[in-house]
Order: C-alpha cells, then structure tokens, then sequence
C-alpha cells in the first residue's frame, strides 16, 4: 500500500494542534496509521510543522517504537526482563518464530510479520508477555502463540483478534486504601472545594506524602514551591511512564483506578493553580489508551474537568493523554518534559527543576501515578487518616507489584515499614533466596537481609519486588538488567553512553566464560565513574545490579572466572573463524587456543 | 649493576618505532652499556628468552601476532606497548570497518597486476583476524609509550627511567598520540 | 563587592549567574572541558569538567558559582576520573591521531596529553561510522565526533540554520545532518559559519587545509591545553583549527 493513502498527515498534524511540541504523539499516530516514518514523511512532516527536519529525525531515531523501515502488518515484540527469561520467553519466541518459518530480527519472506525483544512491558505478574502491533498479550504459553500464529497467517486484522488474548487482569493480591476501597468520582474535589486548596495541602503535608516514583521527594513540598513560582501558566503532569522492570503497579491503578488518579491530579491544579495536566503514558501501556479517554469524557460530563469544575468559577482544568514510545528514560521527569515537548526524552540540566521550570519552561509539577491516587484519598480522608498508616518517615501504603519465584504475583498494598519476610509470606515465595527490589536501578538483597523493611529509612522502592529462588543464577540477572541499561541509555552523557555498554560487553565475556579478575575490577571502576559523573539517576545506578550481585553472590561471578589475571578482551579463535572461511583452512595454524 | 635484558619487536607495525629507537643517536653507546638486546630486529635472535623488558611494537592483526605476543608477555617481566599501533591498533586498524571477504578480495583477486589470482591456503601464511587489536586486549601490559613513533627523547627517558627503577615520566612535549 | 568562592582553596571572584566554569575561565583557572565553550549554552555532556562543589560531584559549566561554596578540581581522584572518560570517548569512536588533519590541534587529545593518558584502556568498539566527503569546502568524518553538539549549538543558535543534530540513542548516537540524503552537500552548510570552526575535535574540518602547520608548532605541540589563554568569545580569533 503507498504510504499517502492511509497516512492522512495534514489531519494528524491538525489534530495535535499544528504544534511541533507534539512531535512526539505526531510521529506515534504517522507510525500507527502507516507502520514506519520513512525519510519523505519527514521531509512533509517539516514543511507542516515548519521546523527543520534534522530536528524531526532527531526524535524519530531515539524513541525505540519508531522505525523508517516497515515491521509488516504485524510486530511482534516479546518482553525481555529476566522474569519473562525465567517463564520461559526464550523458547517460547523460538517455538513462535519457528511455527511462522521466520527469524527474529528480520521482515519474514512475504513482509507480513517481524520478531523481536522489547524491554519490560510491565506484566511480570504475567510473564511471559508480548505486544502486537502495541497492544499487549500477557501470560503466554505454547496454546495462545498457536493462536496468535493462526490469527496472523490469516491475515486477520488485530481488531477482530479475539478480545480474551488482550485481557490483563490486575491480579491485587491484597488490597488496601488506594486499591480496596471504593471512591466517589468528585468526593475528593468536594472536599477541597469545602475546605480550600490552603488547608488541603496543609493536610498533604500533614500527610507527609512522598513521592511514590522512587526519589521520595515530599509532595507538600513541591506542590508549594510550584504554587509560589511565577509563570504563565502552571502546569500537573502524571508520570505514568513506569519503565522500571518489574514494576507495573501503576498499571493497575490506570486501569482500574483512574478516577483516584485523575483526581489526584485535578487537586494538585487547584493548589498549584494550573488549568492543563498530561498524563504521560508509557508506550507499552497502549491498551489503556481508550478506556483513560473515556474516563476522562466521563468526569467532563459530570463536571470533574472542564471549566468551573463542580460549578466553582474559575476552577478549569483539564488532562491530555501523550503516549512514550519505548524510552525508559522518559520516566526521568526532565527527559519526560522534554518528550512532552515533542524532543528526544534526554534529562536536562539541574537546576532549575521542574517546579520552577517544566513543561513550556513553566512551573510544573511532576509525579507519580501512585503519589496522585494518594494524594486524592489524603484530600478526601485527611492527612492525619494517610499518617496513621506506615511509619513516621514513610507514611501511608505502598504498591508493590510482585513477580518471579513466588505462587502469587501481582501487586500489593502493603503499609510502610513491612518486611521482605513478610512480603514473601504473603506472596508464597519461602524458598526466596534474592529479591531486587525497586527494579534493576534499586537494590539486590539476599536471603540474609530478608528482615529489612520496605520504606524510604530502608529500602526506598518504586514497587517492583522480583523473587529469585535458589535455582536461579544471579549472575544471569544483572545480566539481563546490564543489557537494559545499555539499550535504554539515552546517549547523553559521555559515562553512561560508553559505560553502560563497556559493562554489558564485559558481562557478556564473563557468560562466555573468558572473564578474569581484571574483568571484574574494570567493572568496579566503571561503576565508580558512573556513580559519580553520570549526568542523571539512570546512569548512577546503572552498575547497581552488577556491584550489588558481585557482592551478595561471589559464588555467581567466581565460577565464571577463568583466570585470575587477564583474558583477551575478545575470542581469539573465534575472530580467525571469517579468514578460515575465506581461505578453507582448518589446520593447527589456523587456531588458536582460547587458553 | 647486572645489564638489563631488553627484547623488541614488530608485529602489526611498521618498524618505524624500532627506526625511532635508533634514532636516540649517540646515547645508544649509553644505551648499549646499560642494556642487551634478546630477541629483536636488531639481534635477529629468533625466540625470545627470559627478559626484564619487552618494547612490543604493532598491534594485533593475525594468529602469528598472537604467539609472538604470548612468548613476549611469558618472558619479559615488564611488557610495553610502544606506539600508536601497539596501543590503538593505529593506521592498521583503519581496516577495521572494511569486511575481511573485501580485504582478501582486494589482495588476491582484483588488485593491480593479478591474474586469475586465488586466495592461498598456505598454513605457513599468518591467518588474520576479523579486526585489528591493541596488544592490550590480548596480553596484560604494563607501560604504553604512545607517539607515531615515540619520540627518540621519550624512548630514552623511558628506558632510563625503566633501568633506574622509576615509574616512567614523559615531559610535556614528549607525549604525543602521533 | 562581588561575591567569592573557592576552587581548589583560590579565591575566586563570580557575578550572580555565573557558572563555576565561567568564573574560573575569568579568573585565569583552567578546569578540563569539552563541550563547554564561553560562546554557546552550557551543555553538560561530557562531564570532563566534574568538580567536587562542598563533597558533591557536579559538572562546573551547568552548575551556578555560589557565595562560600567550597570547589576542588585539580585532585588526582578527579583527573583520574577525567582520564577515564577521555579514554571511553576514544573507544567509542575511530581515533587515529597518526593520520588525522586536526593531530596537534585537537582539544580531545590536548586534554588527553593534559591528563597524561597514555592509552585509551578500555577494549576499542571500532563503531561503522560515516565518512562525508560530498561538502566541496567541508569534510564530515564521523569517526572523531564526539558528540559534544557545539556544531548542533553553533548552527542553530549563531547561524540559525540547524545544520546538525544528533540522532538515535545512547551508543547509537551519531551526529545527522538537515538533508533527507543525509549528505553534507545538500544541507546550506557554509564554510563561513560558525559551525565550521568549533569542532573541538577533527570531525568537521576544512578540506585542503590539513598539515599546514610544521609538527612542532602546532596548537598543543609546546603547550598544554591548560596554559593556553581560554577560548576568545568573539568569532573568528578561535583557536584549534587545523
Ligand atoms: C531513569 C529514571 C526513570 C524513572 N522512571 C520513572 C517512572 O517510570 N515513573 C515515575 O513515576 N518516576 C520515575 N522516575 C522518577 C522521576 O524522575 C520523578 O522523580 C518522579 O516522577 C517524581 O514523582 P514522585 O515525587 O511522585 O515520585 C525515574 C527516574 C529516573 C532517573
Ligand atoms: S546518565 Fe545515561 S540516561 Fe542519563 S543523561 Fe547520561 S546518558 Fe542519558
Ligand atoms: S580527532 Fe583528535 S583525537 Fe581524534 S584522531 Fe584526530 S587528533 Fe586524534
Ligand atoms: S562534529 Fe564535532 S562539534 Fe559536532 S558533535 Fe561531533 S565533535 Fe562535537
Ligand atoms: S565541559 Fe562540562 S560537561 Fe562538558
């Protein structure tokens, strides 16, 4: 099909407002419509939008969901976290890709279907999953791949697939405040109407709400200090980018809670004095899309958004929902602006932060998904209510989304200051041997620390908590998290570009079992430029994994070793292997011992 | 004092450090007094025995590389990769994006003056690799003297300080990548 | 009186604003860099530049001089770290200085000579890069880019012509151009811009000019990049070219 006929640019571009800030969901409904953005859509992508289009292919080559070649009528994506690895994802890709006579990473012969890995998708409760096209199928196994197989040799358009393959149940395992409890669409708005926004982020302060997206910065505070700063306009935004390996509990508040959200963030307009919020979505979370929107549409018509909303004069405000596309980085709040305003999702230069200087250069205020469905109970039932829960300095629940070695995946609402032991009770993991909690960039802990609590005095979490059993080898997870570092790095900055792949190439060799103890002082070092140079948190955490495994589980790295001293940075024999091709030797000068 | 032992060699290189070496001129009579040379271009000793330093000049560009650089780091108690070549794999490595089937191509079938030219299956011929290497991501090296060539000046002041037991210091104008 | 503070335990003079690096620079004290430049907007990307600001590491060209703040720079755990990235941006790209027209006038190995760094360490990437040679005027060499964007600046903020940019993501990240060939030629790239004389290394560099200057003479054959007077804000006194 060419490519004008289904791609109708002018009514795109129309529709996000002829506005090259909204590069970025310009370029997600071109690729949606027409499957790629090839080289002379962007050259009439720049003419529409009047920027230069070096400025347009910037954007388009950093976001991994957008390609200037054609995947087919259908992509195939299969989710990459160690979870999925360790539900068997690896064989089962094989199985799919072998069922469709196709290889991974390549156009299959009749153009119809492309394979190949994504990073977490956000369903490691329902691991292993895929997304076609965008659209996320959870817990496969051999019968739903047969399926999705079938559906794709027939040529069926993914609207008329069957509904059940895209069913992802929320799997809360146990409920509480935020996940238990049922909420009157406006109860919270009431509330602040009749008390004020003064008093009511009096009580989120009271509340001692911290964020819930990692950093634990407390809420009151950023709200008051973008309250007081001067702009034109004062802007909310929802970080809904949930990037985090593992973590998927926002997922479940978007999907069944939303209402909590999109209040939470219509209090904060009111405090802050701000008329438009975003909701930044991530990319993977596409499913939702649609039924947000007509959440959205319906608290419009009850007069929970729009204008002189519950019928106070002034009180305007309204949400717009902007789709990420593959960049984990994006869920950095300074990289989450800049792909707001239509740029590749690259961290800015702090200070000024975003409460004085966001969206638009305007104060804005940025926060997690989970901090505004809390900040929403906090201004219906008070912050004395949200502070009797957890601990003096982690107040109020925390939603800990479980997967891995345990019988019950899912997510929890747990209060602050529970234990690793407990969780793991709860969870039905008691041959837990590790968990990382707080995904890939927190922290690793063994067996021996399972007393620790979750809390930001302890283990500061944004809510992944993957179990590993025994059986599992922790060297094969830092592993997998090293690779998604160096894929999701943004390129920035000098350490993290080239540290991040220096440590997956050198866990890689280690794999290969040609690593030696230089390997592993190397790895130290650069973990010690990362720490310190990186220009944002991606890359000062980016050695985490490996640091904290080479630490807890020596036994995982020293039997890979193969020398103490020193191995070749590469495989001598195997870099002969093209000139033994070309030359058709194969005698004893013609290898060398890997020795 | 007992004479240090130096071996020196050329392996993807151009012999232009070992040019270099003897170009400190007079200070080689010095030189001479304070070191003996194992093997080296200069000895013409084939195999090289146990050493106290070995000047490795040219990167890593075959299998015959490999064991000469193997024998090196076995025997000499401080290695050095000395040159541009030896530490970045250098005007060699420019090869390094041209696929090896092109390379041998080039070489065996269309260059100037051949005919019906075939790629040799000689064992005696060095088997190259896909890419050429510095030599320290194939052995532990201990000193790089960086310069294409060093400077005769940072030879010495190298070799000197090298004999005297100090940790090697080169002058500002000394350093050089090129 | 304006207000001080201290790098390295020297007092240094700043108005309100000013970064570390734009204060040192006044105040005739050289701290390593290579996306900064006085002309264009701080950047931040290198991290050539982190100092100690009172135990915490930042970049001194993005962060802000404040009253009283305590600055080191010139400590051996510091430069150490500096001679490490020098050595990752080497790695990452093609590096052959023996044959590079900007050898002797190139600020990444003058830092490099600056920093001692005698070998780039870490195992080499040898990235595919491309050469551009269709600009009659200009040659684009890819392999020398260090991402630094100060042509991306240059041409967008002094020329207004957005010329250059940086696509695709972390270690894919590589300098494009404004052509949908991608070709220098078809951009309104001038030789007279100011994006032509900025590239502190050799990727953007005149054509034909290559080895003019003797060996020996050159920018950093004699001087470290350190003693050298900091780079003039006005156009057209710039140093490096080769
Ligand atoms: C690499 C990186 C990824 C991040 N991803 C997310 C994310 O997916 N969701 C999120 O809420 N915060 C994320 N954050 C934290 C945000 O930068 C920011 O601190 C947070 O959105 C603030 O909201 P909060 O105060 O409610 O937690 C990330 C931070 C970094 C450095
Ligand atoms: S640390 Fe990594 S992700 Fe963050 S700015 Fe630097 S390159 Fe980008
Ligand atoms: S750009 Fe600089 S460092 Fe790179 S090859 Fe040229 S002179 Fe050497
Ligand atoms: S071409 Fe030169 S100026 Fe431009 S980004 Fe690369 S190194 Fe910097
Ligand atoms: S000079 Fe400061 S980060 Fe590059």
């Amino acid at each position: 099909m060419p490519e004008q006929d289904v791609c109708d640019l002018p009514g795109i571009v129309a529709r996000w407002h002829r506005d090259p800030a909204n590069l970025v969901q310009i370029l997600r409904d071109i690729q949606e419509a027409c499957g790629t953005i090839p080289s002379d859509t962007i050259d009439r992508l720049a003419a529409l939008l009047d920027v230069p289009r070096v400025r347009i292919e910037s954007t388009a080559s950093f976001y991994a969901f957008f390609r200037a070649e054609s995947h087919g009528a259908y992509e195939i994506l299969f989710s990459d976290n160690v979870i999925d690895r360790m539900a068997g994802k690896e064989t089962l890709k094989q199985y799919f890709c072998e069922r469709l006579w196709l290889e991974p990473r390549k156009l299959s012969e009749d153009g119809l279907v492309y394979v190949d890995d994504t990073a977490d998708i956000g369903l490691a409760d329902q691991a292993p999953a895929l997304l076609v096209n965008g659209y996320a199928i959870p817990s496969l196994d051999q019968a739903r791949l047969d399926l999705v197989a079938e559906l794709i040799r027939a040529k069926k358009p993914l609207a008329e697939w069957p509904p059940m393959l895209f069913e992802v149940p929320d799997n809360v395992r146990k409920p509480g405040p935020l996940t238990g409890e049922a909420f009157a669409p406006g109860a919270a708005l009431r509330a602040l109407i009749a008390r004020g926004a003064e008093a009511t982020l009096a009580d989120v302060d009271l509340a001692n709400l911290r964020g819930r997206g990692g950093a634990g910065f407390k809420t009151a505070t950023k709200w008051a200090s973008c309250r007081k700063a001067e702009g034109e306009s004062h802007y909310v935004v929802c970080n809904a980018d949930e990037g985090e390996p593992g973590t998927f509990k926002d997922r479940v508040l978007l999907a069944s809670h939303a209402d909590l959200v999109f209040e939470g963030m219509t209090v904060c307009a009111r405090v802050i004095g701000a008329r438009q919020g975003l909701l930044y979505l991530r990319g993977e979370y596409r499913n939702l899309l649609e039924k947000l929107k007509s959440v959205l549409a319906r608290r419009r018509d009850a007069g929970l958004l729009g204008q002189n909303i519950l019928g106070e004069q002034g009180f305007d405000f309204d949400i717009e929902i902007h789709l990420g596309a593959g960049a984990y980085i994006c869920g950095e709040e300074s990289a989450l602006i800049e792909s707001l305003e239509g740029k590749p999702g690259k961290p800015r230069n702090r200070p000024p932060f975003p409460d004085r200087c966001g969206y638009r250069n305007q104060p804005t205020v940025v926060n997690n998904v989970e901090t505004f469905a809390s900040a929403a109970k906090i201004a219906e039932r008070g912050g004395a209510w949200f502070a009797a829960m957890g601990t003096p300095q982690s107040a109020g629940t925390k939603l800990v989304s479980i997967s891995g070695d345990c019988r019950r995946p899912g997510v929890y609402e747990v209060p602050f200051g529970v234990t690793v032991r407990q969780i793991l009770i709860d969870c039905g993991a008691e041959d837990a041997h590790a968990v990382q909690v707080s995904g890939p960039s927190g922290t690793c802990i063994s067996f021996r620390e399972f007393d620790r609590r979750i809390a930001f005095e302890d283990l500061a979490t944004a809510g992944a908590f993957m179990v590993f059993s025994r059986e599992r080898d922790m060297f094969e997870v830092a592993r997998n998290f090293t690779h998604f570092f160096a894929h999701e790095s943004c390129g920035f900055c000098t350490p993290c570009r080239v540290g991040t792949t220096l440590l997956k190439n050198t866990m890689d060799k280690l794999a290969a079992g040609k690593g030696s103890a230089y390997d592993m002082n190397e790895m130290k070092h650069i973990m010690h430029i990362l720490r310190g140079m990186a220009h944002c948190g991606l890359g000062h955490t980016a050695a985490n994994p490996v640091v904290q495994t080479m630490e807890k589980f020596p036994d995982a790295y020293e039997r890979r070793l193969k020398r103490l001293d020193f191995e070749p940075a590469f495989d001598l024999d195997g870099a002969l292997a093209t000139a033994r091709l070309i030359t058709g030797r194969d005698d004893e000068w013609a290898h060398l011992a890997n020795e | 004092m007992s004479k240090l032992r130096v071996a020196t060699c050329s392996i993807a290189g151009c012999f232009g450090c070992h040019m270099s070496l003897l170009d400190i001129d007079e200070r080689l009579f010095e030189l001479v007094k304070a070191v003996e040379f194992d093997r080296s271009p200069i000895t013409d000793i084939k195999h090289c025995g146990p050493c106290d330093i070995g000047l490795v000049e040219g990167g890593v560009c075959n299998a015959e590389n490999v064991h000469v650089l193997k024998e090196f780091r076995k025997n000499c108690r401080i290695l050095v990769a000395m040159g541009s070549c030896a530490i970045t794999g250098g005007i060699p490595a420019w090869r390094n994006n041209v696929d090896l089937w092109d390379c041998f191509q080039e070489v065996y079938h269309y260059g100037i003056g051949l005919e019906n030219g075939q790629v040799p299956n000689d064992p005696e011929l060095p088997l190259p690799f896909d890419k050429v290497h510095p030599i320290n991501e194939v052995v532990r090296v201990d000193h790089f003297l960086p310069g294409c060539p060093p400077p005769a000046d940072a030879i010495w002041r190298f070799l000197t300080d090298l004999a005297a037991g100090r940790e090697p210091r080169l002058d500002y104008e000394m350093l050089h990548y090129d | 009186m304006s207000k001080t503070f201290t790098l390295d335990g020297k007092v240094i003079p700043f108005e309100e604003g000013e970064t570390i690096m734009e204060a040192a620079t006044a105040a005739g004290v050289y701290i390593p860099h290579l996306c900064h430049h006085p002309e264009f907007k701080p950047h931040g990307s290198c991290k050539l530049c982190t100092v100690s600001i009172g135990g915490r590491l930042g970049a001194a060209c993005t962060n802000r001089a404040e009253e009283g703040m305590k600055v080191e720079s010139e400590t051996e755990a510091l430069n150490a770290d500096r001679r490490s990235l020098v050595q990752m941006l080497f790695v990452e790209g093609n590096h052959v200085c023996p044959s590079c027209e900007k050898s002797g006038n190139c600020q990444l190995q003058a830092v490099g000579y600056h920093l001692g760094m005698l070998t780039p360490h870490f195992p080499h990437f040898y990235p595919a890069r491309d050469v551009d040679a269709s600009h009659p005027d200009m040659l684009l060499e890819r392999n020398r880019c260090i991402l630094c964007e100060l042509c991306v600046r240059a041409s967008r903020d002094v020329d207004g012509k957005n010329v250059f940019g940086i696509g695709g993501r972390g270690i894919r990240a590589r300098l494009i151009v404004n052509a949908a060939t991608g070709r220098l030629a078809d951009t309104d790239f001038s030789v007279t811009d100011r994006a032509a004389e900025v590239c502190p290394t050799g990727a953007i560099i005149r054509k034909r000019y290559g080895f003019t200057v003797p060996i020996g003479k050159r920018l950093y054959d004699r001087h470290s990049i350190a003693e050298l007077p900091p780079l003039p804000a006005k156009r057209g006194e710039g140093r490096g070219e080769g």
